[in-house]
């Protein structure tokens, strides 16, 4: 079982996230960043599945150079060798650029049984990745999994909605999104930090995936931010003195405010 | 803000990105409210400890060949400053589990390495260290448990007998690292067991009630005739009281280090809420009474920081220590002290409540003084040898 594990490095949400004041994307060189939290779920779920059979973890990043820390914590936490997508002419990139790189590099990578990713970034939050990957690759496309189980030919996954939990199965080669809800990822341990050191990681730029800087970047986005303006200080909140009337007040608040 | 470290190799940076990250997600969530719980009823955080322990943060200085991270002691004990400044008990316990070790990795024989220390370093067990009597606290050679060998010419096992106090771990604890009695030649009479958990005849007595560190659980150890086999005695006969030294030389960095990091705690708490709360029309930061005492308290952290850190070099260059780790004892704890003091006279009247952590930091601070060798001891050993020879 060869999984690939689609990972970003995104701003730390302890910190200030801004965008760039000369072209309006996500500011990731003046901030402290980190693999998105939400793709350790899609890391942890990939090394207890080649723990409890065999196969191969690779990581895959597609980002700037500090992107390299996303992959090290993946191979920190033990995932087998990394593959870091790096190129100037990405920076900018929306969603389908990116999915366009993903499956670019997946297919160079090779043999993958199953692709794993988280359900969202913890920056953009868009989403949408792992459907466009999918359907670039061909492969079924299994989102929001909060179980998976593989067995043979065939991976099953429970999606947990609001009314009801589907039990979804598909044939492998496939793509699965993981919800938080799946696993408690590990954290890496000093051994761990050691043996990544050891592990290989290859770095890529567009030419070794025969992607034409055209197709990606900002000005190939079919969206791009216009303008931004920091969100205002909240607001002094509303003090309601009970004088007898309190509940009453309450009431009216609330209803104003059309909560109740 | 998280303390300016300037480490010695990536290995270390990223043992310290690792212990950050654990200690948010894992320690801060929880501390307030297992320090309170425990304060009635005493609770080790076993699960935080094993947390620990996978992650591989309570074997950091010893040798790998026996499952530790050979890290040399200027990386570990900022390791043990960052689990400080998130939850002061548990970084005692990592501390003293350290110090238990010491004896085995130290003065052990070969087969002593291979059949205990995989065991006490994977991670899976924690450790107590039985030394402290009731009386025989400063004069260790006081102490009365006595272990009697079966055999006075060839021993096969001893029986040991007898009660020791302020046992961190125990009744929890996997073994206890215990120094007894096994003749009458006072200091020189002592030596150094490996006792493990489990042990019949080990019987423990109530925890005592602290002022603070409570989930540092604390109790007696009582050796009701525990029975252990001669492949258990560390060293020769009668090497404990050096042994035991030796080992506080290290322990006393380890309190050096944790002072540290809850002395850090405390101030950027207080920093923290003097650029918040505003008097007389602006924040109270903005005074210089209070401004100078932030930075005299900044000064004393990282003075504490330099002078632990001074020790620990010279103990990874293979230098003599015992004097700069009892200055790094005495001066980071009675920093810790003045520090968390003085963060609870910034927040005023909030300080001495329960609903900010300054009072119970106060309360840990104090301990630190008093415990692996008081500060009035520290001076004892540092001007001993200032003025030897």
């Amino acid at each position: 079982m060869n999984i690939v594990v689609c990972v970003k490095y995104v701003p730390d949400a302890q910190s200030e996230r801004t965008f760039n004041e000369s072209d309006n994307t996500t500011d990731r060189v003046g901030v402290d960043g980190l693999l998105s939290e939400l793709d350790e779920y899609a890391v942890e779920e990939a090394l207890k599945i080649v723990e409890a059979g065999e196969g191969e973890v690779t990581v895959l990043t597609v980002g700037p150079d500090q992107a390299a820390d996303a992959v090290k914590k993946a191979l920190q936490m033990g995932a087998d060798k990394g593959v870091h997508v790096n190129d100037e002419a990405i920076h900018g990139s929306d969603s389908v650029a990116t999915s366009l790189v993903l499956a670019e590099a997946i297919k160079k990578i090779g043999d993958a049984d199953l692709v794993l990713t988280g359900m969202a970034s913890t920056d953009g939050t868009m989403s949408v990745v792992p459907a466009m990957l999918a359907e670039r690759l061909g492969l079924p496309q299994v989102t929001f999994a909060s179980e998976l189980t593989v067995d043979g030919q065939q991976v099953t996954i429970r999606r947990d909605g609001d009314a009801a939990s589907e039990t979804i199965v598909a044939s492998l080669p496939a793509l699965v999104s993981v919800t938080d809800q799946i696993n408690e990822p590990r954290y890496p341990s000093f051994k761990g930090i050691m043996a990544a050191k050891k592990k290989p990681v290859e770095t890529w730029g567009l030419a070794d995936l025969g992607v034409d800087a055209s197709q990606v970047g900002l000005d190939a986005a079919w969206t791009k931010v216009e303008s931004f303006t920091k969100r205002p200080p909240r607001q002094q909140g509303q003090i309601v003195t009970d004088e007898g009337d309190g509940g009453t007040k309450l009431a009216e608040f609330l209803s104003a405010q059309k909560f109740i | 803000m998280p303390a300016t470290r300037l480490m010695p190799t990536e290995d270390g940076q990223d043992l310290i990105d690792l212990t950050r990250e654990i200690c948010d997600k894992e320690l801060r969530p929880h501390v307030d409210e297992a320090e309170r719980a425990a304060a009635t009823t005493p609770q080790l955080p076993t699960e935080v400890f094993r947390t620990l322990g996978r992650a591989g943060l309570l074997s950091l200085p010893y040798p790998e060949e026996v499952g530790g991270a050979a890290q040399p002691y200027e990386v570990y004990l900022q390791v043990v400053e960052e689990i400080a400044s998130a939850w002061m008990s548990v970084a005692v316990g990592v501390s003293v589990h350290g110090l238990t070790c010491y004896p085995v990795a130290q003065f052990g024989s070969d087969e002593q390495k291979a059949a205990l220390l995989p065991g006490m370093l994977s991670g899976e067990q924690l450790g107590a260290y039985c030394l402290s009597e009731r009386s025989a606290g400063s004069d260790v050679a006081a102490m009365t448990t006595r272990a009697t060998p079966d055999d006075e010419a060839s021993p096969t096992a001893y029986r040991i007998k007898g009660t020791k106090s302020w046992i961190s771990h125990a009744g929890h604890a996997d073994f206890y690292t215990s120094f007894v009695r096994t003749s009458d030649e006072g200091g020189r009479g002592l030596s150094c067991f490996v006792v493990p958990g489990d042990a019949e005849g080990l019987a423990f007595g109530a925890p005592e009630r602290k002022m603070g560190l409570h989930c540092d659980t604390v109790s007696e150890v009582h050796f009701d005739g525990v029975t252990v086999g001669a492949d258990r005695l560390v060293g020769a006969p009668g090497q404990g009281m050096a042994i035991a030294l030796s080992a506080l030389d290290s322990g006393r960095l380890g309190i050096a280090a944790a002072a540290t990091g809850l002395a850090q705690s405390a101030l950027d708490a207080a920093a923290e809420y003097a650029k918040e709360r505003k008097q007389f029309g602006r924040a109270i930061a903005d005074f210089q009474g209070l401004a100078f005492l932030l930075a005299d308290m900044e000064a004393a952290v990282t003075s504490a920081r330099a002078t632990y850190l001074h020790a620990a070099r010279l103990r990874d260059a293979g230098r003599p220590f015992s004097k700069e780790a009892a200055v790094a004892k005495l001066v980071c704890t009675d920093a810790a002290m003045k520090v968390t003091t003085d963060a609870v006279q910034v927040l005023g009247g909030y300080g001495y409540t329960q609903d900010f952590p300054l009072e119970r930091f106060m309360r840990e601070a104090k301990v630190t003084q008093i415990f692996e060798g008081t500060n009035q001891i520290q001076r004892l050993v540092i001007s001993r040898q200032l003025l030897k020879g």
